[in-house]
C-alpha cells in the first residue's frame, strides 16, 4: 500500500501554475526523490502535503484513504514531519525547548522526561544532540539535526527533507544519510527534495521529476545517469557538461593583507587575519557554508564596508578605506548576492539599473545623464547577455532570477572591471542561465580580470575556480590550486580544520569535471 | 457566492496609479455630498458652492493663483524629501520660519529704500526656511533621529517662534496692541502681476522650481542618486552613492523652498507677520506631493485642488453659514481615499471562485 498518493494536484499562483495535474506515489519505507531545477514547482508540491498551501484541485491519499490535511499541526498528527530549507528554530532558547515548543501538551509536560528522549532518539539515529545547548551556539548542520529529531520524537511515517544538503559540509551530508537510510529501514518513508543529481542516485530508491510544474518522468535513481536525469530536469536544449581549463594568474591585483574586522552587528561573523591574493587572470574561488563571514569580507573589499587603509589593496593601492564609488574607478566591478535590493533596484526600469553601477565613465557628463547612451548601455547587456525581458523599460522585479542575473553580470562585465567580485553566481538561477554566467566568467578571466567567486555550491567552484579555499567561523583556510585539493578536503576546510591533509590520496582529485568531484562524496 | 479577495498584481499597475487620485476625488465628493446631507443642505448646491462658485471670475482663478504658489512650493521640496524616502513633515516649520526670518529682515529694513531690499529679504527668507531644515538633517544624520517626529517637534517650535515675535519684539508699536508686526515697506513687498488682484510675482518663483526639480529629477545624476536611495537604500550603497550628503541636499532644498514660500507669503499677500501666516500650505503640501504622484506636473495640479479646497471652505462659511474647518475635513478625506486607492496599484480585487467551478474551466497556458 502507498503511504502517501496524490493525484492531479494543481496549484496556481497569480502569473503562474506551480503545479499542474502533479501525481506522487510513495510507498512505506522508500526514499523518494523529488527532482527538478529551481522555481520547478517542488517546495510548493510539499508544502501542499503539509498543509502550508491548500491546492485548488486533486486530492491526496494518506495510507489508502482520501484526506484533507489542514494545516501542519494537522499533518504533523497524521504523522507527517516536515524540515524546511530555512529553520524555524528559536536561536535563544535550547534544543529542548525548541523543541517542546513543536509538541503537544501533553508530549511537552515535562522537560526532563524530554530531554531524555531526546538523547535516546538522536543516539539512535546517529546524530548526537545535547538538549541543554543553546541553538545558536550550533552549526547549522546540528541546527538541522534539532529539526530532524523534531520530527521523529513524533513517531512520523513520512519525512519531508526540503533542499536539506544545500547547507551541509560534505562530511555532514555523510551522516544524514547514514541517518535516513537507518530511517527507511524501519519503514518511514523519506521524501528528499533536491536539485543535486549525484546526492540523490547515491540515496534514493525511486525519482519523481519535475519540470515547470509538471511531472515530467519517473525513474530509478540508480539506475539512471546523472545525464539522463539532467534532461529530464532541464529538457533537450541546454547543454550540460561544462569543461574549463584551469589558468595560471599573473601580477597580483587584489590583496587582502592580514584583516581582522569586528562588526557593529552582533549576528555579523567576525573576520580574523585574513590574506589573500587574487592574480590577474585567475579565479579565485572561496567555498564555506553561508553565515561564516562571506558577507562581512565581501563588504570590505567592495567598500560598504571599510577597514585600515593598508588590509585591501587594488594592484598594490591601498584601498581599505574608500568609498565603493572610487573603488569602482580603480576597476572594481561586483556582483552581490542579493540580485534584488542591493544589485537591482527592485521598482526601477532595467534602463535605470544600467545607471546604477554605469554612472561613472560617458553616461554621464557634468552631473547630467546621457539617456541615450544609457539606454544603448541597457539594450547592449540585454543583447551580449541573453537576457529576456519586455524590454529595457521592464521593471527588474519582473524578470526571473536567472534573467536578473545575467543582466547584473553583464552590467558589470561590460564596464571591464580589472577585478570582478562575484557572490553566489548562480544562486537560484537554472541552469542554462547558470551555464551562460560561468561561460562568461572564464571569458572575463581569459581576459585578465582577477576575478573573485564566492559561493556555497562546490561543483561549481570546482568548475570553474583557478585556486580553491574555503571560509569558516571568519578565518580562511589555505589557498591550493584547484587540482589539488580533494573535495575531502575542501570539506575539512568549510568545517574549519585547516590543518587537515587529505588521506584519500585514491579519492579522485582530477575535479576540473564536476561531476567526478561530486562521486568522492558519495556516502557509505 | 461572492467572495471577494485581494489578490497582488505580477508588477505594479501604471494606470491605476493615475486612476487612484481620480477615484480619491469622486469617493471625496461622495462623502462630502453625504456630510452636506446629514448637515441639512443640499448636497449638490453645496458641493457647487464649495468647488466650482470659487472659480466663476477672474478674481477667484487669482486667489486660486495665491494659495497654489506657496503649496506648489512647498510640495516640490517635499517631493525632493520623499522620492529619498526621508519623511519631512516640517515644510509648515520652514514655511514659518521663513517667513519670520524674512520678515524680520523686512522690518529691520523698515527705512531702507532701493531694490536692493526685496531681494535681501526673499534670501534671507529661503535661508531662515533652509537652516530650519538643516536642524532635521543634522539631527538625522548625527543622531539617528527619526525625522518625522523632530520635523513635527520643529514644526510646533517654529511656530511658538512666531508667536513670541508678534507677541513680542517685533509687535507693531503703533498696533494697538494686536499680535501683529508692521505693515512692511513697498520696497520688501512682492510687486503683483496686475493691481486690481492680489496674485504676486510668487506664482513664477513657484513654476521655476517646478522646472528646476523636474529637470533635476529626471536629467541629472543627484536625481538619480536621490530616487535609487530612496527606492533602495542597500542599492545606493551597493553603487557607491553618499547616503548623509544625499540627506543633507534634499533636506537643506525643502527648506529652503518652504522658507521661500513663507517669506513670499509674508511680503505678498499678507504683508505683515501675524500669527496665522501659513493656514497650514506646509502639511496641506504633503497631501499635493501623494495625490500628484510625486510628479511636478501632477503636483501643479493637485496644488490647485488643494488651493481650491481653502477657497471653498470659506465659501462654504459665507454662503451656507457652515464651518471653515471643513477644507481640512476635505484635505483629510482626500489623503485617505488616496491612500486607499492606491492598495490597487499594488493589488487587485478578484472574485475567489469555488474550487468546483474553476475544474471546468481550467486553462493550462502558461504565464
Amino acid at each position: 500500500m502507498n503511504q502517501i498518493e496524490l493525484n492531479n494536484i494543481t496549484k496556481r499562483y497569480p502569473g503562474c501554475i506551480a503545479n499542474q495535474a502533479v501525481e506522487l506515489k510513495v510507498d512505506a519505507g522508500e526514499i523518494h526523490a523529488l527532482l527538478g531545477e529551481n522555481g520547478a514547482g517542488k517546495s510548493t508540491l510539499m508544502k501542499i502535503i503539509y498543509g502550508v498551501v491548500k491546492p485548488d484541485e486533486g486530492t491526496m491519499r494518506w495510507q489508502g484513504e482520501e484526506i484533507t490535511v489542514k494545516g501542519p499541526a494537522h499533518a504533523r498528527k497524521l504523522g507527517i514531519g516536515m524540515v524546511f530549507q530555512h529553520f524555524s528554530l528559536f536561536e535563544t532558547l535550547t534544543v529542548a525547548e525548541n523543541i517542546a515548543l513543536s509538541l503537544p501538551k501533553e508530549e511537552a509536560a515535562s522537560l526532563d522526561l524530554l530531554k531524555q528522549r531526546i538523547i535516546e532518539v538522536s543516539e539512535h539515529y546517529g546524530m548526537k544532540l545535547d538538549p541543554n545547548r543553546y541553538v545558536h551556539t550550533l552549526s547549522i548542520g546540528e541546527q538541522q539535526r534539532v529539526e530532524i529529531v523534531r520530527c521523529l520524537l513524533q513517531d512520523v511515517k513520512l519525512l519531508i527533507l526540503d533542499e536539506p544538503t544545500s547547507v551541509l559540509t560534505p562530511q555532514e551530508v555523510e551522516t544524514l544519510f547514514k541517518t535516513l537510510h537507518l530511517l527507511s529501514d524501519e519503514g518511514c518513508s523519506i521524501l528528499f527534495i533536491s536539485h543535486k543529481l549525484d546526492e540523490v542516485r547515491a540515496l534514493c530508491d525511486h525519482a519523481t521529476i519535475l519540470k515547470a510544474g509538471q511531472v515530467s518522468g519517473h525513474c530509478i535513481p540508480k539506475e539512471t545517469t546523472t545525464e539522463e536525469l539532467a534532461r529530464l530536469m532541464v529538457g533537450d536544449d541546454t547543454p550540460l557538461t561544462e569543461d574549463y581549463k584551469k589558468a595560471e594568474g599573473a601580477e597580483t591585483y587584489l590583496s587582502i593583507v592580514d584583516l581582522s574586522h569586528q562588526s557593529d552587528d552582533p549576528f555579523a561573523c567576525s573576520l580574523k587575519n585574513i590574506s589573500l591574493e587574487v592574480k590577474a587572470g585567475e579565479i579565485l574561488g572561496i567555498a564555506g557554508v553561508a553565515g561564516n563571514g562571506q558577507e562581512e569580507l565581501l563588504n570590505l573589499i567592495s567598500g560598504e564596508d571599510t577597514s585600515a587603509k593598508q588590509s585591501v589593496l587594488f594592484a598594490n593601492k591601498a584601498v581599505g578605506n574608500l568609498t565603493p564609488e572610487k573603488r569602482r574607478i580603480l576597476g572594481l566591478g561586483f556582483v552581490p548576492e542579493e540580485r534584488l535590493g542591493r544589485g537591482a533596484v527592485p521598482d526601477m526600469s532595467l534602463q535605470d539599473n544600467a545607471l546604477l553601477t554605469g554612472y561613472q565613465g560617458d553616461l554621464t557628463k557634468n552631473g547630467l545623464i546621457n539617456t541615450n547612451k544609457v539606454k544603448a548601455f541597457a539594450q547592449n547587456i540585454m543583447d551580449k547577455f541573453n537576457v529576456k525581458a519586455a524590454g529595457i523599460h521592464a521593471q527588474a522585479k519582473s524578470l526571473s532570477g536567472g534573467n536578473l542575473q545575467k543582466y547584473i553580470i553583464g552590467r558589470e562585465i561590460l564596464q571591464n572591471p580589472k577585478l570582478l567580485v562575484c557572490s553566489h553566481p548562480t544562486w537560484g538561477v537554472d541552469i542554462g542561465a547558470a551555464i551562460l554566467i560561468r561561460h562568461e566568467l572564464i571569458k572575463l578571466r581569459d581576459a585578465g580580470c582577477a576575478v573573485l567567486v564566492v559561493s556555497e555550491d562546490i561543483d561549481e567552484l570546482y568548475s570553474i575556480s583557478d585556486r580553491i579555499c574555503a571560509i569558516c567561523n571568519g578565518e580562511l583556510s589555505p589557498v591550493a590550486d584547484t587540482r589539488d585539493v580533494s573535495i575531502n578536503q575542501l570539506g575539512m576546510w568549510m568545517a574549519g580544520d585547516f590543518h587537515a591533509k587529505t588521506t584519500h590520496s585514491e579519492n579522485n582529485t582530477e575535479v576540473d569535471n564536476s561531476s567526478t568531484a561530486k562521486g568522492a562524496m558519495k556516502p557509505c | 457566492m461572492l467572495n471577494i479577495t485581494l489578490e497582488k498584481r505580477p508588477s505594479d499597475s501604471k494606470v491605476m496609479s493615475y486612476l487612484s487620485p481620480v477615484f480619491a476625488i469622486l469617493l471625496t465628493l461622495i462623502s462630502g455630498g453625504l456630510l452636506f446631507t446629514t448637515l441639512g443642505q443640499d448636497p449638490f448646491h453645496a458641493l457647487y458652492t464649495f468647488f466650482i462658485s470659487p472659480l466663476t471670475d477672474v478674481y477667484g482663478w487669482t486667489e486660486l493663483g495665491v494659495k497654489v504658489a506657496p503649496l506648489t512650493l512647498c510640495a516640490m521640496g517635499l517631493m525632493l524629501c520623499f522620492k529619498a524616502r526621508i519623511w519631512n513633515i516640517g515644510a509648515e516649520g520652514q514655511f514659518i520660519l521663513g517667513g519670520l526670518g524674512g520678515g524680520y529682515i523686512a522690518l529691520e529694513l523698515m527705512d531702507a529704500e532701493g531694490f536692493w531690499v526685496l531681494p535681501l529679504v526673499l534670501f534671507f527668507g529661503a535661508l531662515s526656511g533652509l537652516l530650519w531644515g538643516a536642524l532635521t538633517a543634522l539631527l538625522k544624520t548625527r543622531f539617528g533621529a527619526n525625522e518625522i517626529l523632530t520635523t513635527i517637534m520643529l514644526n510646533y517650535i517654529a511656530l511658538n517662534w512666531l508667536l513670541y515675535g508678534v507677541h513680542g519684539p517685533l509687535k507693531d508699536p503703533d498696533g494697538f496692541n494686536f499680535p501683529e508686526s508692521a505693515l512692511f515697506s513697498d520696497f520688501a513687498t512682492l510687486p503683483v502681476l496686475s493691481d486690481d488682484y492680489r496674485l504676486n510675482i510668487s506664482i513664477f518663483f513657484a513654476l521655476f522650481a517646478v522646472a528646476v526639480i523636474w529637470a533635476l529629477m529626471s536629467k541629472t545624476l543627484l536625481g538619480f542618486q536621490i530616487a535609487v536611495l530612496g527606492e533602495d537604500k542597500s542599492a545606493a550603497r551597493f553603487a557607491g552613492f553618499k547616503e548623509e550628503r544625499l540627506i543633507w541636499f534634499v533636506l537643506l532644498a525643502c527648506g529652503a523652498l518652504a522658507g521661500l514660500a513663507g517669506v513670499s507669503e509674508v511680503t505678498g499677500s499678507v504683508g505683515q507677520l501675524n500669527p496665522y501666516i501659513s493656514p497650514g500650505y506646509g502639511y496641506a503640501a504633503i497631501i499635493v506631493v501623494f495625490l500628484g504622484r510625486m510628479h511636478p506636473v501632477g503636483i501643479v495640479f493637485a496644488s490647485m485642488l488643494l488651493a481650491l479646497t481653502y477657497m471653498g471652505g470659506e465659501m462654504a462659511q459665507m454662503d451656507l453659514g457652515l464651518p471653515k474647518s471643513l477644507t481640512g475635513l476635505f484635505q483629510g478625506m482626500l489623503l485617505f481615499y488616496l491612500l486607499a486607492c492606491d492598495l490597487l496599484i499594488s493589488y487587485r480585487i478578484v472574485r475567489k471562485p469555488a474550487a468546483r467551478t474553476i475544474s471546468s474551466s481550467s486553462n493550462p497556458a502558461q504565464a
